[in-house]
C-alpha cells in the first residue's frame, strides 16, 4: 500500500519520459497547425483575390477625395468654423485660390463632379468659374456671386462641407433616397427621383417569389424522384441535371427563342388559334421574362436539396398514418410535409439567396421593369459613380451576408450538395 | 508538357500587349468598321504604323478606369462630345495642340475650315452623328409617319415603339415631339415642370416601348418586327438601309446631332504617332474617307466641297447626312453642358420611371 | 411510389394528375435546353420554326449558322477552302478566338482551384481542423456573394493591386492585373473554390481515417500516404470538383465583362455581344455546340460519381 502512493502522484509519460497529458496537448497542437497548414495556401488567396478586392471596394463607399484634394483651402475652412457658419470673405478667398489651383491641375472637373453626385448641377459651376478664377478681384464673394447667384446657395455650402473630408456617408444618403437639406438636415429625395429603397423592395420581392414558383414546381418533381425506383429516378434525374450544367447563356438565349415576339410559343398559341396574330403576348423583356428565366435557372438549386431530404424519409410514417385512418390530404400535411422542412429551408434559402443578387438574366430578358438591384449597380459603374456604385454593392451584400449567415445556422454550409 | 509550355509562353506574351502601334478604342459594329476602313487602314498604308482597333460599349469608362491606375494600353478613343469635355476636365484626357491640324484641301487655315465647336481643348471631332427615329415602310403602306409628334401617335400608327434605355436625347426627343422648339428644349428641361411634361409624353406610350442599349439594336429590332418604328442612330439605319436594303426610311424631324471626338487618354503610350493619327484622321481626306463607310457627316467644310459618294460606287451621302439642310428643319444640337451636369439627377429620375412599372 | 389498393376514386385521379403536372414540369426544365438544337439548322435567318421545318423539308434545314461561326471576322470568309485557309481561320476567326481563350483561362483558373481546393478540403475534413465552421463559410462565399460585387471588387483591385498598400503608408503602383489572362485566370480560380471544396469534403466525408494511420503505421511518409492512398480514393471527387469549376469558368461572363480586354474576348462574353446586339441564328448554333458538351460533362460526372461511390462502399439507396 504503501509503494502505490508515489505511483499514483508521478505522471503518466511517454516512452521518451514526457509527461502523457503534455505530449498529447503537444500532439493534438501539432496535427491543429498540420490541418490549419492544409488550408492556408487556398485562404491566402482567396484573402488577396476575394476578401481585399471586396474590402477596398467597400472603402471606396464611404472614401471620395475629389473634392478634399483638390479644394485643401476651403476644406481648411470648413474645419475651422463650426457647422452653420455663414461663408464669409476668407472662406471665398480660399475658394478661388483652390479653383486657381485647380485650372492649374485640370482638376474643376474633378472636385464639380463629388459635388455634383449629392448636388445635380454643380459640376459647370466649378468649372466655369475654374475657368475665370485668374480673373477674379477681390471682394472675392461679389466676385463669385456675379459669375453665378449659385454660390451663394447654402445647399451648396452645405455639399461641400460634407465633402471636404474624404470619408463621408453622402453615397449612402443617396443610395437610400435621401438628400441633404441647406441647414445640413438630412431629407428625402423627391417621390418621382425615389428609386433605391424601391429597387432593393422588389429585388427582394421578385427573388421571393421566384424562390416561392420554384418550390412549389420542384416540390411534385422531387417527391416523385424521391419515391421511384433507383434506375427510374437516376434516369428522370438526368433531366434536372442537364439544365442545372447548361450554361447560364445558352439557356437564356433559348428563352429568348422561346417567348419571343415572333417566338416559338407564341407562334404555337397563334397556329392552334389560342390568340390572334396581333394579341401575341408579351412574356420578355419585362417582369414576366425575368421571372420566367429565373425560375427555370434556379429550380435545381430547389429540387436537388428537396430530393436529398425526401429519399431519406421513410414511407412507413406514411403507411402507418394511413392505416391509423388518416386521409391522403392529412397523412401529406401532418406526416409528410414537417419532415420536408429542412429540405424546404435548404432550397428555398439557397434559391432566394442566388436570385437577390442575379444580374445576366434580368439585364437580358428584364426589359425596363424587370430589373434588378444588381443591374443598377452595373450602371452607377459604366457612370463611372463609382462610390455609389460600392454603396449599393455593400447594401446588397449585406442582405447576402445575413441570409447566408442564417443558411449556415439552419442548416449547415457542410450539407450543401451538388447533385 | 510541351503543351504547358506553349500555353505558358502564351500567357507570358498575351499579358502585356504589343506597343509601337497606335491602339483606337471605338464602338464596334458598323461605326468602328466604318473607321477601321475610313481612319485606321489609310493610316497604316500612309505611315507605316501598325494599328489596333479595339471595340467597347462606351470607350468613355474604360479610359477613365485606366488613366486612374496609371496604366494606359489605348492611345487614341472615341468619344462622345459630351464624355471628351467632362474627362478633359477631369485631367483624363491629354490636352491636344490644335496647332498641328492640317489645312484644308483647298487652303483654309484648320481653325476655319472645322465647324464651330468642332475642336476642343482635348478632342477634334470625327463626324457628326445624330438620333433620329426610323420605321419600317412595310408595316405603313398608306403612309408612314413624317414628325416626331407621329413617334407618340399610336392611335394613328400603331405598333411597338424602340427606344433608347437612357434619359439623353430621349427627353429632348419627347419634348420636341411635344411641340417644344429646338431652341427652347434644354431651357424647358431645366425646369421641375419641364422634366416632368418630357416624362409625361413618354408615359403617354410607355407600354408600347421596346427598349434597345447598344446602336446595333434598333436596326435588328425593325428587321425582326418587334417594334415598326424605333429611334436609332442615323448611320446604323442608314447601313441596313442600302448595303443591306432593307425597307427602313429615317424621320429626321426632331433629330439631335452631336460631334463624335477622337482624344489621347493621359499617358498614352505612343503619345506622337496618336497625335499623328488624329491628324491624320481628321484631315480632309480622313474625315471623307469615313463618311464613306457610314451617314456621319464631316465636321470641316472643306470635307463637304465635293459630292460623298457611299461605298457602293453610287449612293450619294449628302442627303443622308444629319447637317443636309432638308434634315436640319427641326434638328437640336445636344447640349453638353446640359448633360454633364443633370446627366445623374436625369437618369436617376429616369431610372425611377423606368422601375415603376 | 405505386398506387396502392385501397386508394379512392379522387385519390385515383390525383395520382394521375400528379403524373401529367410532373411530366409538364420536366418538360418545363428540359425544352428550353433541346429547343436550341433544331432551331440552329435553321434555313432562314429566323428564331422560330420555318414552314419547311415543320414539314421535315430538308430545304427549311442548314448549316449556314455553323458556318457563319467559323468565318465570321475573317478577312476572307468566302476564299477557297484549302489549308491556307484553314489555317487564317484558326488565327482569325472571332469564335475559334473566344473558344481557344476560353479553354485557356478554364483549364489553368481550373488547375489553380483544384489544387488549392483539395488541399484545404484534406485540412478541413480533419476533426482536429480548428475554427472549421468559419472557415468553410469563407472558402464557399465566393458561390454566394453576388458575382457583380465580386467583379466590382476585382475591377478596382486589379486596376493597381498595390492600392491596398496604402494601408501600411506605402504608396505603391505595380502594374495592372485588368485585361490580362492572368487577372481573369485567377478571378474565375476563387469563383471555382467553393464547387472544389464541396464535392471534394463531400468525397473526404465517406473516406475512413484509419487508412492513413494504417499507411503511417506501415512506414509510409505523408507524401506517399496522399498519393497511394488518399488521392485514388478521392480522384473522383476530386475530378467533379474540377469539372465544376472548368464549367463555371466556362460559363463565366460578368468578371469577364469587367476585368478583361479585348485579347481575352471569351466565348460567354462573345454570346453577350451577339445576344444584346444582334440575335442571329449564329448564337443558337454556338448554344448548340455547348448544349452537347454540357451533356457530356455531365455524363462524365454521373459515372465518376458511381465509381466513387463503389469504390467507398456507400450503396445508392
Amino acid at each position: 500500500m504503501a509503494d502505490t502512493a508515489p505511483i499514483a502522484a508521478a505522471p503518466l509519460t511517454t516512452a521518451d519520459g514526457r509527461p502523457l497529458a503534455e505530449a498529447l496537448v503537444a500532439a493534438q497542437a501539432r496535427s491543429r497547425r498540420r490541418a490549419f497548414l492544409l488550408v492556408v495556401p487556398l485562404l491566402l488567396f482567396m484573402i488577396l483575390s476575394f476578401i481585399l478586392p471586396i474590402g477596398q471596394m467597400l472603402h471606396r463607399s464611404i472614401y471620395h477625395d475629389g473634392f478634399s484634394s483638390n479644394a485643401p483651402g476651403v476644406s481648411a475652412w470648413f474645419a475651422a468654423n463650426p457647422q452653420g457658419t455663414e461663408p464669409d470673405e476668407a472662406a471665398f478667398a480660399a475658394l478661388v485660390e483652390d479653383l486657381r489651383t485647380m485650372q492649374a491641375n485640370r482638376t474643376a472637373g474633378e472636385a464639380g463632379t463629388r459635388i455634383n453626385y449629392v448636388l445635380p448641377e454643380s459640376r459647370s459651376l466649378f468649372t466655369k468659374a475654374a475657368r475665370e478664377a485668374k480673373d477674379l478681384q477681390p471682394p472675392y464673394r461679389e466676385a463669385l456671386l456675379a459669375l453665378d447667384p449659385k454660390w451663394g446657395d447654402p445647399v451648396l455650402w452645405e455639399a461641400m462641407r460634407a465633402s471636404a473630408s474624404p470619408y463621408t456617408f453622402d453615397f449612402y444618403i443617396v443610395a437610400t433616397d435621401f438628400e441633404r437639406a441647406g441647414d445640413g438636415s438630412i431629407v428625402r429625395v423627391t417621390e418621382n427621383r425615389q428609386i433605391y429603397v424601391y429597387l432593393f423592395i422588389k429585388t427582394f420581392l421578385l427573388s421571393g417569389l421566384i424562390t416561392l414558383i420554384c418550390l412549389v414546381i420542384g416540390f411534385p418533381v422531387a417527391h416523385l424522384l424521391a419515391t421511384l425506383p433507383m434506375a427510374k429516378a437516376n434516369l428522370l434525374m438526368i433531366l434536372v441535371l442537364l439544365p442545372f450544367w447548361t450554361s447560364l447563356l445558352v439557356r437564356t438565349t433559348s428563352w429568348m427563342a422561346l417567348l419571343q415576339g415572333e417566338g416559338v410559343i407564341n407562334d404555337l398559341l397563334v397556329w392552334i388559334g389560342a390568340i390572334s396574330q396581333e394579341g401575341r403576348l408579351r412574356m420578355i423583356n419585362n417582369q414576366t421574362g425575368t421571372i420566367i428565366v429565373m425560375t427555370h435557372i434556379l429550380l435545381p438549386f430547389m429540387i436537388l436539396p428537396l430530393y436529398s431530404v425526401m429519399r431519406v424519409i421513410p414511407p412507413s410514417y406514411a403507411r402507418a398514418a394511413r392505416s391509423l385512418g388518416a386521409t391522403s390530404w392529412t397523412t401529406f400535411r401532418r406526416i409528410y410535409l414537417p419532415q420536408t422542412l429542412p429540405g424546404i429551408g435548404a432550397g428555398a434559402l439557397l434559391v432566394f439567396i442566388l436570385a437577390v443578387g442575379y444580374y445576366i438574366t434580368p439585364a437580358l430578358v428584364g426589359g425596363a421593369d424587370g430589373q434588378l438591384i444588381s443591374n443598377l449597380i452595373d450602371f452607377h459603374m459604366d457612370k463611372s459613380n463609382w462610390s455609389l456604385a460600392a454603396a449599393l454593392s455593400a447594401m446588397l451584400l449585406v442582405g447576402v451576408l445575413v441570409l447566408y449567415w442564417l443558411y449556415d445556422r439552419l442548416i449547415g454550409i457542410d450539407n450543401l450538395k451538388l447533385g | 508538357m510541351k503543351k504547358t509550355l506553349i500555353l505558358t509562353t502564351a500567357l507570358v506574351g498575351l499579358a502585356f500587349p504589343a506597343l509601337a502601334d497606335v491602339t483606337v478604342m471605338s464602338w464596334g459594329g458598323a461605326y468602328g468598321a466604318a473607321q477601321t476602313e475610313g481612319h485606321l487602314k489609310p493610316f497604316t498604308a500612309a505611315t507605316g504604323i501598325a494599328t489596333t482597333m479595339v471595340d467597347s460599349d462606351n470607350p468613355a469608362t474604360p479610359i477613365k478606369a485606366m488613366v486612374e491606375a496609371n496604366n494606359v494600353t489605348i492611345d487614341v478613343a472615341s468619344l462622345e462630345y459630351a464624355d471628351a469635355v467632362r474627362l478633359c476636365d477631369e485631367g483624363v484626357l491629354e490636352p491636344f495642340d490644335a496647332s498641328i491640324l492640317p489645312a484644308g484641301k483647298d487652303g483654309t487655315p484648320a481653325a476655319e475650315d472645322f465647324l464651330p465647336g468642332a475642336v476642343t481643348e482635348c478632342a477634334v471631332s470625327t463626324d457628326i452623328w445624330a438620333t433620329v427615329f426610323a420605321y419600317d415602310t412595310t408595316k405603313f403602306p398608306d403612309g408612314g409617319p413624317t414628325t416626331a409628334a407621329d413617334f407618340f401617335d399610336t392611335a394613328k400608327f400603331p405598333g411597338k415603339r424602340g427606344v433608347k434605355k437612357g434619359a439623353k436625347a430621349v427627353l429632348e426627343f419627347a419634348l420636341m415631339a411635344d411641340g417644344v422648339a429646338p431652341a427652347d428644349v434644354y431651357a424647358t428641361l431645366s425646369t421641375p415642370e419641364g422634366v416632368d411634361r418630357a416624362f409625361a409624353k413618354l408615359d403617354s406610350i410607355k407600354a408600347d416601348i421596346v427598349w434597345w442599349e447598344a446602336g446595333a439594336q434598333p436596326p435588328q429590332l425593325l428587321a425582326d418586327g418587334e417594334v415598326a418604328m424605333t429611334m436609332a442612330y442615323n448611320g446604323r439605319i442608314f447601313n441596313a438601309a442600302i448595303a443591306e436594303a432593307k425597307p427602313f426610311q429615317i424621320v429626321w424631324d426632331g433629330q439631335i446631332y452631336e460631334n463624335e471626338m477622337y482624344a489621347i487618354p493621359k499617358g498614352a503610350p505612343n503619345m506622337e504617332e496618336a497625335k499623328q493619327f488624329i491628324a491624320f484622321a481628321t484631315s480632309t481626306d480622313g474625315l471623307r474617307q469615313q463618311a464613306q463607310w457610314i451617314s456621319y457627316g464631316p465636321a470641316r467644310k472643306s470635307a463637304l466641297a465635293e459630292p460623298l459618294i457611299f461605298n457602293d460606287g453610287k449612293t450619294e451621302m449628302a442627303p443622308h447626312l444629319p447637317t443636309a439642310p432638308e434634315n436640319m428643319k427641326n434638328a437640336l444640337e445636344s447640349n453638353w453642358e446640359f448633360w454633364v451636369d443633370r446627366d445623374a439627377e436625369l437618369n436617376e429620375r429616369f431610372n425611377a420611371w423606368l422601375a415603376a412599372g | 411510389m405505386a398506387l396502392p389498393t385501397y386508394a379512392t376514386p379522387l385519390e385515383r385521379l390525383w395520382y394521375y394528375a400528379f403524373r401529367v403536372i410532373c411530366v409538364l414540369i420536366f418538360i418545363f426544365l428540359i425544352a428550353p435546353v433541346l429547343v436550341v438544337i433544331p432551331l440552329s439548322f435553321n434555313a432562314e435567318p429566323y428564331f422560330t420554326f420555318t414552314p419547311k421545318m415543320l414539314a421535315l423539308d430538308p430545304e427549311g434545314y442548314s448549316l449556314r449558322w455553323y458556318d457563319a461561326l467559323l468565318t465570321l471576322g475573317m478577312p476572307a470568309p468566302d476564299g477557297v477552302r484549302d489549308s491556307a485557309w484553314w489555317a487564317q481561320a484558326w488565327e482569325t476567326s472571332t469564335w475559334i478566338r473566344a473558344a481557344k481563350n476560353s479553354i485557356i483561362i478554364g483549364f489553368w483558373s481550373t488547375i489553380l482551384a483544384t489544387v488549392l481546393g483539395t488541399l484545404a478540403a484534406l485540412g478541413l475534413s480533419r476533426p482536429e481542423m480548428p475554427y472549421r465552421r468559419l472557415i468553410m463559410a469563407i472558402l464557399i462565399s465566393p458561390m454566394i456573394v453576388p458575382i457583380i460585387i465580386i467583379a466590382t471588387g476585382l475591377f478596382f483591385f486589379y486596376s493597381n493591386p498595390c492600392a491596398p498598400l496604402a494601408i501600411v503608408g506605402i504608396e505603391a503602383q505595380c502594374g495592372r492585373l485588368t485585361s490580362t489572362y492572368l487577372g481573369v485566370i485567377l478571378a474565375h480560380a476563387t469563383l471555382g473554390i467553393p464547387f472544389v471544396i464541396i464535392t471534394v469534403t463531400a468525397t473526404l466525408s465517406g473516406f475512413d481515417q484509419s487508412l492513413t494511420r494504417a499507411a503511417a503505421s506501415l512506414g509510409a511518409n505523408p507524401r506517399v500516404t496522399f498519393f497511394k492512398v488518399i488521392l485514388p480514393l478521392i480522384l473522383p471527387g476530386v475530378i467533379s470538383g474540377a469539372l465544376f469549376a472548368f464549367v463555371t469558368s466556362f460559363d463565366e461572363v460578368v468578371a469577364v465583362l469587367f476585368i478583361a480586354g479585348p485579347e481575352q474576348q471569351t466565348i460567354p462574353r462573345q454570346m453577350w455581344n451577339g445576344i444584346r446586339e444582334a440575335i442571329s441564328p449564329a448564337i443558337l448554333a454556338v448554344a448548340t455546340i455547348l448544349v452537347i458538351i454540357s451533356i457530356l460533362l455531365l455524363a462524365t460526372v454521373e459515372l465518376l460519381r458511381r465509381r466513387s461511390e463503389r469504390l467507398r462502399g456507400v450503396s445508392p439507396h
